[in-house]
């Protein structure tokens, strides 16, 4: 493998590796912590909603599709940077 | 039709929508025409398995990659589709809303576990595993990893996991077959099985690919529509997702003035009674509880092999992830709408303002209602006056959690054509996802077991005669278990999860995300990780006992971290991989080029 090949994807690696460590601590955020809040959320209403309910039942799966929507473009953004996007 | 079969999709797909939502209007017609609920309720069911069956006879193969991966040329909105029909299974349509029924906010945990998981999938495995070219998750697992041994470990797992899964799945489509074709239960198991194996035997996953689209689309209408028509009945408008706040806030009204949380007078076996709060989350051991669950699900659903082997059908990774997150969306439009239906199908029941209103009605007007009638009869509903004032209580009236999605169309004054499309609907869901895991447990026997192991040398069509009569075999043992009626639905869901978790989860992430991860690692950490995993489960299913209120439904917690820390320590008392493997990795993480193995390994 030539030198450059490697360095790309070593480039690579790493602008994948941190957006993958930015949606994991999201996602931490909207699978757990919110949650472990939940009563307390309850006290304040959002579109009609308990919050606490809210979140468990809509709010966190809202998050979910965006962050995974927008990780996704990210994603194929650095692909086509260093050069691995695939056609 | 110009082009090929791939180009159509969506002409495909769209007549196919049309010629179902026209036969949803032929019902109707006949249903005005004076035709009993009965038979609209055999000809939904055996109009939409016909449907599947010939999709399955017209996509059978003889081709190795056709199928293992339907040929890889699934386009990644499809593949959403497929992998959204693939997951949400009986428990998701006929158990969930039940589950938020009776057990309220709690329930919420498998709402957001069953979602959140595939940002797991996302980010962790499904564009690597894609990139390897594997044929099945114990491929890359042997691949990787090096050694049968590491590849049978990831076998057993893997059948362990899933074939829990399927008995709930079977289980699931012989309790609606029975109650649509009025059949007995042990014939309606292995009726259920018959239509799941006309889907998959001939083609594999290319036939159940083409199935799964075609029954997500049936689900998912079979599920909003009846929230819908609720809502517009109770005003809360077309689209109640957004508006149903106020039933919320009405039904916290309505729980103290009804008495809910007053235990039943009396026991009654398979049904109970309402006594959780609709909306009260705790804090401290609930939200402990709450947040244990979800992570369980939610590496549950990163580690089913029977949902990462659809990744493996897209044209390129690029491909992989995007199906990912269509996936995502398609599952998530069904479980916002889950929590919509349990909250106003209890407002039906509980608000007196409403006709549908039961609980505080003379006994004798409830009994008189056709549906109580109807479900009383099999067991599901029970009525049971205990205090004697000829009134009825919210602690006098039964319920089986498992019968609310298909019971709201009657609870609710529905026409008969709703109950019939919801049972299409749940019948669906219940075949698609065995589908996806026979298949999933078939290939691992015949690719990995028998092919990588025994018989290296076995030509095509020999491999591919021994997947069906796999996929027979364990289908009939799937269906021989689920006729003994052992677990309810949602709980061996949710240890096919546990079990999957505990053993698979780590030996595969770190399978990517950690060079320095070897045989010896790997093996320590699926063997202690599902080893620790079944016996806590032992433990607290035999002695009632639990742990820091780890009780058999979240195993997985003592599962994964004991998988963690012995892949860890073992890999590094261990020598690392050779630089072969550690290229090999370097290839799994670049998007570009072809595969790592070669497409006929």
């Amino acid at each position: 493998m030539s030198q450059d090949k490697s360095e790309a994807r070593a480039r690579h690696w790493v602008k994948t590796r941190n957006l993958t460590y930015v949606v994991l601590v999201l996602w931490f955020i909207f699978s757990f912590v919110v949650h472990w809040f939940a009563k307390g959320l309850n006290e304040m209403n959002f579109m009609g909603f308990p919050l606490g309910y809210y979140m468990a039942a809509q709010g966190s799966l809202i998050v979910f599709v965006v962050i995974i929507f927008v990780q996704n473009w990210l994603q194929d953004r650095i692909d086509d940077e260093c050069g691995f996007g695939e056609n | 039709m110009k082009g090929g079969f791939i180009d159509n999709l969506p002409k495909i797909y769209g007549m196919y929508t049309g010629g179902f939502l026209l036969f949803v209007g032929l019902m109707a017609i006949l249903e005005q025409f004076g035709v009993d609920a009965d038979t609209i309720g055999i000809l939904f069911v055996a109009f939409t398995i016909f449907i599947y069956a010939a999709i399955g006879w017209l996509s059978r193969t003889m081709q190795v990659d056709a199928y293992y991966v339907a040929g890889r040329e699934v386009p990644p909105v499809f593949n959403g589709m497929a992998t959204a029909a693939d997951w949400m299974s009986g428990a998701s349509f006929v158990a969930m809303a039940g589950g938020i029924y009776f057990g309220g906010h709690g329930y919420l945990a498998f709402v957001v576990g069953w979602t959140g998981g595939y940002i797991l999938v996302n980010a962790l495995m499904a564009p690597y595993l894609r990139k390897f070219g594997c044929y099945t998750v114990p491929d890359f697992i042997g691949t990787r990893y090096g050694g049968n041994f590491a590849r049978l470990a990831a076998v057993v797992v893997l059948v362990v996991a899933s074939f829990t899964y399927v008995t709930a799945q079977i289980n699931a489509t012989g309790t609606i077959a029975a109650r649509a074709l009025q059949i007995p239960f042990e014939v309606g198991v292995w009726f259920g099985l018959l239509g799941i194996l006309l889907c998959s035997m001939l083609g594999g996953m290319r036939a159940v690919t083409w199935t799964q689209v075609a029954q997500y689309i049936v689900l998912i209408i079979a599920y909003v529509v009846p929230v819908i028509w609720m809502s517009n009945a109770q005003g809360f408008g077309a689209i109640p997702h957004f508006s149903y706040g106020d039933a919320l806030h009405r039904i916290a009204e309505l729980e103290p003035m009804l008495g809910v949380g007053t235990p039943a007078a009396e026991k009654i076996a398979g049904v109970s009674v309402l006594t959780n709060l609709h909306n009260a989350p705790g804090e401290g051991m609930a939200a402990w509880k709450f947040v244990t669950l979800v992570a369980c699900m939610m590496c549950g659903t990163a580690s089913l092999p029977h949902i990462l082997m659809r990744y493996f059908t897209t044209p390129t990774v690029r491909a992989a992830r995007k199906s990912v997150s269509w996936s995502l969306m398609f599952i998530f439009l069904l479980y916002f709408t889950a929590p919509a239906l349990a909250t106003l199908t209890k407002l039906q029941l509980l608000d007196p303002n409403l006709a549908t209103s039961i609980i505080g009605r003379s006994i004798e007007e409830v009994n008189a209602l056709a549906w109580i009638q109807k479900w009383g009869s099999v067991g599901m509903v029970a009525i049971s006056d205990s205090n004697g004032d000829g009134l009825l209580q919210i602690n006098e009236f039964f319920l089986r959690p498992d019968i609310i999605v298909l019971a709201t169309p009657e609870i609710a004054g529905l026409p008969y054509v709703v109950s019939g499309l919801v049972a299409a609907g749940g019948m669906a869901a219940a075949m698609s996802t065995a589908d996806g895991l026979l298949l999933a447990i078939a290939n691992a026997l015949s690719h990995d077991l028998y092919y990588k192991i025994i018989d290296p040398k076995a030509d095509t069509r020999h491999r591919l005669i021994v997947a069906r009569v796999l996929l027979i075999g364990i289908g009939a043992a799937g269906a021989a278990v689920a006729s003994l009626k052992l677990t309810g639905i949602l709980g061996a869901v949710a240890w096919a999860f546990c079990f999957a978790c505990s053993g698979l989860f780590f030996p595969l992430v770190l399978g990517v995300w950690w060079k320095r991860a070897n045989r010896a690692g790997a093996l320590a950490g699926m063997i202690c990780g599902f080893g620790a995993g079944s016996l806590y489960l032992y433990w607290t299913y035999t002695t009632g006992q639990t742990w820091m209120g780890i009780d058999h439904l979240r195993f997985g917690i003592i599962g994964m971290p004991v998988s963690l820390v012995a892949m860890v320590v073992v890999s590094l008392l261990t020598p690392a991989p050779d630089a072969e493997i550690q290229a090999m990795v370097d290839e799994t993480r670049d998007p570009s080029g072809g595969t790592v193995l070669d497409a006929t390994h």
